[in-house]
């Protein structure tokens, strides 16, 4: 019989998800640090409803069970998910969010490596459009709210809706620099002007700078770890950075810098863990060269033209459904054909 | 003192080399742990004659060769026991003198398991050579050569068994610039070529030269990884005797030693993959290939032994030359022994080797190394889980091709589009199976599809085939009829031109009486020699099959459809002659019966008309019958 090779040298597929987890550590713990502990919550029930959906519909399509909950992808859609969210938001948005992206965008289309679809991307996008007004609704960094919540307080809004007496939603929930640059640039207002508001950091979003440079720490671990290929990343920040200097060259009262674009907003999260998404992605060097970068240059034009204040997530799910004509045309060149 | 700085000059002379030469990396490649150290600490050890050898016919890749012994044959050692037959065979000599004590099959260590024809030879433990003939090789014509090497057995002793003389053939393809002596030995665990190296790079020298000479190439590049220092220092020193001969380096990196993978490493040529490396002026050999070629042109010995490497889970692994034909259990006895926890055992290396059916195996031409296996050596693979497509099988694969859309088109098969994909570029190395995360055994995908594949273009090749020749068919049958209604018509219209003009018919029949009889009994003669010609025809095509011929009066139908093509009245006339002509031969027949008193009865009280439809059968058939005698083979 032929069943070579007998020896056999990769991590698992638990080791690399695992890997994808311990390398959101750092951003959590930045996220908690700037917002306040409701995250962890977040993560949690997102976490609980992932594993329960990706089991019941496992039960359902009769596939075993514990070795698809044990490696670990359901997690880690969920973390990327709430990580995605308003982190104050009600829990069972966050609930309705995990359970599309599991039962739909993955375990319908076949379950793990099957789906065309970024999973996470897909509960996010379902949000958005279904509760536009909550899914907008950012809390404020700590440091900038006008009445700081605690952990429990977080806690209890999340899970009652319950603010402390005497504190409007106002108190805790502030604009993101994009939301504002967009709002603000309708009413005719300068890049220069508006980025002088207080929410605004030294690169980004003061506060949430913190968050996507802690991001950035991470993905350079999952790049070292050789879980992620250069490729990506490379061409999404590339692209994001020179689309948004050309467009500030021409016209810096209008357009904002590259530094607030690849600061602000979900770029370090979408960069290093959301088109590194091997699943929806595309296989080939080149191929993720062209994803990426096509993603890069979405994720621009939605923020400047596109209705919401990030265009991350459709920027991807646009680019996932571009993956099989990218893959069928970037076949790298095989040993001994022509060049 | 002198020997001192002859060494330390050699020493730098190789590292000069080492260092100057730079190689072409591939793509992906994989290093696994290399386990050869095991193996190398202890020198090449003989292994005692057994006390029998089975030596299984089919050793090499090509053709099975034929026969030349018989059960009870006392042969000598080197004496021919099966000889090359067709272009792609190698011939089998006899390890040892002895006694051919048995022709049969038996298990072989193929992948397949199937036990397949066998000699077995009983030694007589004289070890007595037959007259061993040395051939000049510097003073002999290079067709002669051939010929002589295609007696001596040798084929590629790297593993892939191909006979050598058509390897060193002028076959009309590109003059041979570049010989590539494959030193490589990237499979893990392997140490065979290595130890070689180094215990008798002399030799090998010597036999690059001749493969050298043979080929008429001008260049040698001899390619050894990095993890063979003794064995690359040893071969650079000896290779100074070689004209234009380098000894490069390359680094440890699984698959160097796939002979296009190290063409390519060695020279920066990627080989087309439509063509082979000769139609590029390279030829590429092992270094035991090589080495056997020595032995053979200086000495006479035809290809008998080579050396194995019994590694793994033994108690002491080493090198062994072997007699061809050797019982693998004495095999593994010699290096100590196999562990208890051994659970099955590998021939080749733990990427691309096999298992072995059973020990109880002899070792063959390819038989380059036997581990033993265990779980904690050869750890059986967890569960298979989906493709994430993280495209590590890409990264890793030599031939840079897409595993994992080959995976998806195998699974789903999807045939076509796994050929679009270059599957059959596929060099089946493992890489991607080893880098695979999630466990799936991706090589064993390939190899089903490619099989399918070739199965399904065999069935399209027949299918082809069938449909061509059912072509053929209905457009003769239907050429047929449109002359038979071609014919129809014209007589129909000569009866009406008649029916309209009577006395033009009267007297063209007047005028044509006496002609018109001959006419008849011209064209009956040649619709006569028409069925005959025909009949011989259908005779030489049914020669095989004369089951066929002797069952149906096959030669009839031919004849009777030509006669059908003349007019019906001839037909009638054509049948009548041969009645008459039945009923001559019937009598004749009756009278002699008659005569030997054996007339059958039952025939007796039969009416004229059936008799001579009896008559007539029975005279097809013993002309048939005699046909099929005087044509079938045999």
């Amino acid at each position: 019989m032929n069943r070579s090779p007998y020896i056999t040298d990769a991590p698992s597929v638990s080791m690399i998800m695992l890997k994808v987890l311990l390398a959101l550590v750092p951003g959590i713990m930045a996220y908690t640090w700037v917002y306040g502990g409701g995250i962890l919550l977040s993560l949690t029930l997102a976490t609980i409803t992932a594993l329960i959906t990706e089991a019941a519909i496992l039960k359902i399509r009769q596939r075993p069970i514990v070795p698809s909950l044990a490696d670990l992808s359901a997690v880690v859609t969920a973390w990327l998910l709430a990580l995605a969210l308003p982190p104050l938001a009600p829990w069972w948005l966050v609930v309705v969010g995990t359970l599309f992206a599991i039962a739909i965008a993955k375990q319908l289309y076949g379950g793990l490596g099957y789906n065309p679809f970024n999973p996470a991307m897909v509960g996010y996008a379902v949000l958005l459009i279904s509760f536009p007004v909550i899914m907008t609704k950012w809390p404020a960094p700590l440091e900038l709210a006008t009445t700081p919540l605690g952990w429990a307080e977080q806690f209890n809004l999340i899970l009652g809706g319950v603010l402390p007496t005497g504190v409007p939603m106002d108190a805790v929930t502030s604009a993101t620099p994009l939301d504002y640059l967009k709002t603000q640039r309708m009413l005719q207002q300068e890049v220069e002007a508006i980025s002088q508001a207080p929410i605004f950091g030294h690169f980004g979003a003061k506060g949430g700078e913190i968050v996507t440079a802690a991001y950035l720490f991470g993905g350079l671990y999952l790049l070292q770890q050789r879980i992620i290929s250069w490729h990506l990343p490379t061409a999404f920040i590339a692209a994001l950075a020179l689309i948004s200097f050309i467009f500030n060259l021409v016209e810096p009262s209008q357009f904002a810098g590259p530094s607030l674009h690849l600061m602000a907003g979900a770029t370090m999260l979408c960069a290093f863990f959301i088109i590194t998404d091997p699943v929806s992605g595309p296989t080939t060097p080149k191929g993720k060269l062209y994803f990426a970068a096509g993603a890069g240059v979405l994720t621009y034009v939605i923020r400047v033209y596109g209705g919401y204040p990030d265009g991350v997530a459709f920027a991807v799910l646009i680019m996932n459904m571009c993956v099989p004509l990218i893959d069928a045309h970037t076949q790298p060149r095989v040993f001994g054909h022509k060049r | 003192m002198n020997n001192i700085i002859q060494f330390a000059s050699k020493l730098i002379k190789s590292l000069a080399t080492n260092t100057a030469s730079e190689v072409h990396r591939f793509n992906g490649g994989v290093h696994p742990n290399e386990h050869k150290q095991e193996s190398t600490t202890r020198p090449i050890a003989q292994l005692p004659i057994p006390e029998t050898l089975t030596l299984p016919l089919r050793q090499h890749v090509g053709y099975i060769p034929k026969l030349k012994v018989k059960v009870g044959d006392y042969v000598l050692k080197g004496e021919m026991l099966a000889e090359a037959e067709g272009t792609v065979s190698a011939a089998i000599h006899a390890p040892t003198s002895g006694t051919i004590t048995a022709i049969a099959e038996a298990v072989i260590p193929h992948p397949s398991g199937l036990p397949d024809m066998c000699v077995t030879l009983t030694p007589d433990g004289k070890e007595q050579w037959k007259p061993l003939t040395p051939v000049d090789w510097k003073n002999t014509a290079h067709s002669e050569l051939i010929t002589s090497l295609r007696a001596s057995g040798i084929v590629g002793l790297g593993g892939a068994t191909f006979p050598t003389h058509i390897k060193l053939r002028k076959d009309g393809s590109a003059a041979i610039h570049t010989l590539i002596i494959n030193a490589a030995e990237c499979e893990p665990y392997i140490t065979c070529d290595d130890m070689l190296m180094r215990e008798r790079a002399e030799e090998i020298t010597q036999g690059i030269a001749i493969a050298q000479h043979l080929l008429g190439a001008a260049k040698v590049v001899i390619g050894i990884e990095d993890n063979k220092p003794e064995a690359a220092q040893a071969m650079s020193a000896a290779s100074q005797a070689l004209a234009n001969a380098a000894v490069t380096t390359v680094p440890t990196l699984y698959p160097s030693g796939d002979a296009r993978r190290l063409i390519h490493l060695l020279l920066g040529v990627e080989v087309p993959h439509h063509k082979r490396a000769t139609e590029v002026g390279i030829q590429v050999f092992n270094v035991a290939t090589v080495l056997a070629i020595y032995r053979y042109f200086m000495f006479g010995e035809p290809s008998v032994s080579r050396i194995v490497t019994v590694t793994g889970n033994v108690a002491s692994p080493q090198n062994f030359e072997v007699l061809l034909g050797t019982p693998m259990p004495l095999l593994m006895a010699a290096a100590g022994g196999a562990k208890p926890d051994t659970t099955h055992f590998v021939m080749g290396g733990p990427m691309m080797g096999f298992d072995l059916p059973s020990l109880n195996v002899p070792v063959t031409k390819a038989a380059n190394c036997i581990i033993a296996a265990s779980p904690a050596l050869f750890a059986p693979p967890p569960p298979a889980q989906p493709c994430i497509r993280c495209t590590r099988c890409a990264d890793a694969c030599p031939v840079n091709l897409q595993p994992q859309e080959l995976y998806w088109f195998a699974k789903s098969d999807n045939f076509e589009k796994a050929r679009d994909y270059n599957l059959f570029d596929c060099i089946e190395c493992g890489c991607c199976t080893y880098v695979c995360p999630s466990n799936i055994p991706l090589v064993q995908y390939y190899r089903y599809a490619k099989s399918e594949i070739i199965a399904l273009d065999k069935a399209k090749e027949a299918a082809d085939l069938a449909r061509e020749r059912n072509d053929f068919r209905l457009a003769r049958i239907e050429r047929e009829k449109l002359d038979r209604a071609q014919k129809h018509a014209e007589r129909a219209a000569n009866a009406r031109n008649r029916e309209a003009n009577p006395e033009l018919a009267e007297s063209d029949k007047a005028a044509s009486n006496a002609s018109a009889v001959e006419a008849k009994k011209a064209a009956i003669a040649a619709a006569v020699e028409r069925a005959k010609t025909l009949k011989l025809a259908a005779a030489n095509n049914d020669a095989a099959s004369t089951s066929t011929s002797t069952d149906q009066p096959a030669p009839a139908e031919p004849s009777s459809a030509e006669i059908k093509l003349d007019s019906d009245a001839q037909a009638k006339i054509d049948k009548k002659a041969l009645i008459a002509a039945a009923m001559e031969r019937a009598k004749a027949q009756k009278l002699a019966a008659a005569q030997a008193g054996a007339a059958p009865k039952n025939t007796e009280n039969l009416s004229a008309k059936v008799k001579a439809e009896i008559d007539e059968i029975e005279a097809i058939r013993t002309k048939a019958q005699q046909m099929v005698k005087n044509k079938a083979p045999d």
